[in-house]
């Protein structure tokens, strides 16, 4: 049976045809390609990197910029959409897909100079090369604004001093953004894998994400040229911009792994009988499953809008953040009470909702914690930061 | 080279198939359409030929309801160059003169050097529209070709035939041939390919079909399976089973 995502409220007459369209390829590859590998390469701890260039071919690495740098060119919704279905598969594919897009070509797009947008952009969007993005330290998580890793001039080069954690994409990367204080305040680096004095040992056992790669990234001396540099960014709005584009993708995402949860308990609990009749009959369940389905509803109208705010350019980070806090939370949720549905079942990788649970653990501390989200809004209609 | 691909909107190969009120004719209203899938071989195809010689260009054509501009869009945006819908909200209910007959009509305007359909449609099953379009258009017809190659102005088509061999089979152009499920998946549509459909023309017209000569009478829902039984547990119930499989439900 194809999977058929909830549309409750018939949002699919607010997408464009285009929309739909990207919606039905990418929901049709995650069948074909995704679903019967993933509980296996999360089983393993293996990123399933055969996926790497179908993606490219299907254009979804970096889909929102623009043709001239080979990639499709597409709308904040699709790219939204395009999220929604790979998470619906797994949090660790969006994730690798987040990455790419959101946090390595998007600043190269947006910060860097004609000749980095050349070089890079291209061969991501084709999947051949992959990226990370290096701002989390091992004691600076909701701080970044405190990192310790630096850049200092050395002549014509720069000379990367420091650490990262808890890196996406670390050890498969080609290139590192990495970002450095700097006497002019916090500066973005392109730093090539193999550079001398730059490794990414990955961090194993992970109880999440576990078909997606984390990894450290270490600078001993490391000394890349000026025109690794991003010349047109200076200071922590370079970062939080990345983050910003990165986490509209997620609250986009996490109504995919909510929508697989409960797809998987209504399914379920409309197959098992107890007590002579199946369990979807009983007023505990339809509790649930409704509260579900209201939830995911609530969760898509938030994303609807969201993307026209983006298209119309009137969004802001505060916008941004309310969407990824409700999402992944709601997500988290319904992950949750599916397993509970599910019942002994519901704990083994026959079934998705504990792998989804499990996952949507790492979404909801990373890209700004669910608490740093709630302080977000709070400074937003307060005026007082209380995290300052 | 042109290639006209014909293509058919069908109820999606897992809907909860119910019959209309009439009993003549589909419930349409819970049904999910989808491109036919022997047409999305038949469309690979004549992707794969243009894929290998990209002056070839790839037109489909459509008889089918107003909303099958859907199925024409993704047809776009999987490769082809163009589409001809004609449109006619009866469609589902011509017999395969009617059809044939209108699609034949709309070939001839084109011209093409090679036609591909699907060796039949997953919703009627019948498999006659190929054939019958061959003998209206006069071509020489290989049907459900598994793979299709074209070069120096004939195709070569491979079909299964009897105790596992395979045909080869040459055919001068213009020809018409009928594709089943081969080696080659379809592909999906790229985003790419999704925003140059946007740009691509699909031809739309009116058509006005001449009465049927045939048409079904009534339409039947398979029994409802009977629930197993068990026969036995164990090697011990081996015979058992073996005698019923033999003596009642006569299978072996």
């Amino acid at each position: 049976m194809a999977f058929k995502g909830l549309d409750y409220y018939d949002l699919d007459e607010l997408l464009s045809e285009e929309d739909r369209m990207v919606r039905d390829m990418t929901r049709d590859w995650v069948s074909d390609a995704v679903m019967p590998i993933i509980d296996e390469a999360y089983e393993n701890a293996v990123f399933p990197r055969h996926l790497v260039p179908q993606i490219g071919e299907l254009g979804l690495l970096g889909a929102n910029l623009p043709e001239e740098y080979g990639c499709a060119g597409m709308g904040p919704t699709a790219y939204g959409i395009i999220c929604q279905e790979l998470e619906r598969g797994d949090s660790g594919l969006r994730s690798f897909v987040s990455v790419q897009g959101s946090l390595v070509m998007w600043p190269i797009f947006a910060y860097g100079s004609e000749e980095q947008k050349r070089r890079w952009l291209p061969e991501m969007a084709k999947g051949n090369k992959i990226g990370c993005f290096g701002l989390t330290e091992p004691d600076h998580g909701s701080d970044p604004g405190g990192m310790i890793t630096n850049a200092k001039k050395d002549g014509a080069d720069w000379i990367l001093n420091g650490a990262k954690m808890w890196i996406t994409n670390g050890t498969i990367a080609d290139v590192a953004v990495v970002w450095a204080q700097t006497e002019d305040g916090i500066q973005g680096f392109l730093v090539e894998a193999g550079t001398p004095g730059f490794t990414a040992p990955e961090q194993k056992r992970k109880y999440s994400l576990r078909a997606s790669v984390t990894s450290e990234l270490v600078f001993d001396d490391v000394r890349v040229p000026d025109s690794a540099r991003f010349p047109n960014v200076k200071g922590l709005k370079g970062p939080l911009g990345c983050l910003s584009q990165a986490r509209y993708g997620i609250a986009w995402g996490a109504i995919g792994a909510a929508m697989a949860c409960y797809d998987e308990a209504l399914q379920y609990t409309l197959g098992r009988e107890q007590f002579g009749k199946p369990l979807a009959g009983f007023q505990l369940i339809q509790a649930k499953l409704a509260e579900m389905v209201t939830e995911i509803t609530k969760a898509q109208l938030i994303c609807w809008r969201l993307a026209k705010l983006k298209e119309a350019g009137k969004i802001r980070p505060q916008h941004v953040s309310l969407a990824k806090r409700n999402n992944v939370a709601m997500a988290l949720d319904i992950a949750r009470v599916a397993r509970d549905m599910l019942g002994a079942n519901g704990i083994t990788a026959e079934y998705q909702c504990m792998r989804h649970m499990c996952n949507l653990e790492s979404v909801y501390t990373y890209e700004g914690t669910h608490s740093i989200h709630t302080l977000i809004l709070g400074q937003d209609v307060t005026g007082i930061a209380a995290f300052e | 080279m042109k290639i006209v691909v014909c293509v058919k909107r069908v109820p999606s190969t897992d809907s909860r198939i119910k019959i209309a009120a009439d009993g003549t004719s589909l419930d349409t209203s819970s049904i999910e359409w989808i491109l036919s899938p022997y047409d999305e071989f038949a469309l690979e195809t004549a992707l794969r030929i243009k894929d290998a010689a990209t002056d070839t260009e790839v037109v489909v054509l459509c008889l089918g309801p107003s909303d099958a501009t859907k199925e024409l869009r993704t047809c776009l945006a999987l490769g082809a160059d163009r589409a001809i819908h004609l449109e006619d909200d009866g469609a589902s209910r011509h017999d395969a003169q009617v059809t044939s007959g209108l699609l034949a009509e709309a070939i001839a305007a084109e011209a093409p050097e090679l036609v591909l359909c699907g060796k039949l449609a997953a919703d009627s099953d019948q498999g006659q529209v190929g054939l019958l379009l061959s003998y209206r258009l006069g071509f020489p017809c290989v049907t459900e070709a598994r793979e299709l190659t074209a070069a120096d102005g004939k195709v070569t088509a491979k079909r299964a035939a009897g105790g596992g061999t395979s045909e080869i089979w040459e055919l001068p152009l213009p020809a018409l041939v009928t594709i089943t499920k081969g080696e080659h998946e379809p592909r999906y549509a790229s985003l790419k390919g999704i925003m140059a459909a946007k740009k691509k023309p699909i031809d739309a017209s009116d058509v006005s079909a001449p009465a049927e000569t045939l048409r079904v009478t009534l339409m039947e829902l398979p029994a409802e399976r009977q629930a197993g039984r068990i026969v036995g547990e164990g090697a011990e119930a081996v015979g058992e089973l073996v005698r019923l499989l033999r003596e009642e439900a006569k299978v072996i």
